[in-house]
């Protein structure tokens, strides 16, 4: 599933989202923390980290057509970026207010569909670009300095 | 108060997690919208929901909280209980509501993260 490669003291790794597949869904982000934990991020970096890389993949399992996660770290910045192929958001701003959801009656059920998650990962980031193309695709950067 | 002390003076079944039965914990949070736990979850503290899927386990570890209870006696799958062990997440059972559990559990001290 992922793939890791170092270059200079670097760490990349992906993780591939699938759509739809609630059973492993958190896994990527479970495994993004324990390896900043690993590398000895400090706990509170960890923390805003991982939730942001939970509410992404969410939004991959429950928005996306699939997609990937990636993390990059680097001795000054931690990125995730988070990137898929479809379907696109409408209306960024929209889809950025608390509270505002198009999640399905199945996610909802599952106790998705608070329209927090792109609020949690903007609150939770020291950095937070959100590009979206309606039929391209979604790709957020998110950035923890360290 | 260790997660014991609960489990004992509420009388609640352990589902799993019986290894990490005397951790401390000190807050609670009582939500069933992932996200909004995602916001405002107790660290190291106590989770009532009544969501049962293996999700719930995803977000408990990842913001370290200790203990879920699950109210009205929900049945929980196996691979929810399987999970919970694996990552050493304490999952508890009662038959009382989230109310009821939120209410004792606040008399005997455990806080809100807010008030913490
Ligand atoms: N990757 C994505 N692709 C398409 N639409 C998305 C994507 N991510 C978010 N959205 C849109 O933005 C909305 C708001 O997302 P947000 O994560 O804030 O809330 P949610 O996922 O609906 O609910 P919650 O995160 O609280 O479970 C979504 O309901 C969806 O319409
Ligand atoms: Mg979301």
């Amino acid at each position: 599933m992922a793939s890791k490669q170092g270059n200079g003291g670097n760490i990349r790794q992906r993780y591939y989202i699938e759509a739809g597949n609630f059973a492993t869904a958190g896994e990527a982000a479970s495994n993004i923390k324990k390896l900043l934990k690993q590398l000895g991020v400090d706990g509170a970096t960890v923390r805003r980290a991982a939730i942001a890389a939970y509410e992404a993949e969410m939004n991959l399992v429950i928005h996306s057509l699939g997609g990937s996660l990636e993390l990059i770290v680097n001795p000054e910045l931690i990125t995730i970026i988070a990137e898929d192929q479809g379907p696109g958001i409408e209306d960024i701003e929209k889809a950025m207010q608390e509270g505002f959801s198009t999640a399905s009656e199945h996610a909802r059920e599952l106790g998705f569909g608070a329209g927090m998650g792109l609020p949690n990962i903007k609150r939770c980031s020291d950095e937070f670009d959100i590009q979206s193309e309606v039929g391209k695709g979604t790709r957020l950067e998110i950035t923890f300095i360290l | 108060m260790t997660i014991r002390d609960i489990v004992d003076k509420l009388d609640l079944k352990v589902l799993a997690g019986e290894d990490a039965l005397d951790k401390e914990v000190r807050t609670g949070y009582c939500c069933d919208l992932l996200s909004w736990v995602m916001a405002h979850g107790p660290q190291n503290g106590v989770w009532i929901t009544v969501q049962t899927h293996t999700n719930v386990i995803a977000v408990a570890t990842l913001l370290d909280i200790a203990c879920i209870i699950i109210p009205e006696s929900i049945p929980v799958n196996d691979k929810t209980i399987e999970k919970a062990e694996e990552e050493g997440v304490v999952l508890l059972s009662s038959s009382a509501s989230a109310y009821e559990l939120a209410g004792k559990l606040y008399s005997l001290g455990i806080s809100s993260p807010s008030e913490d």
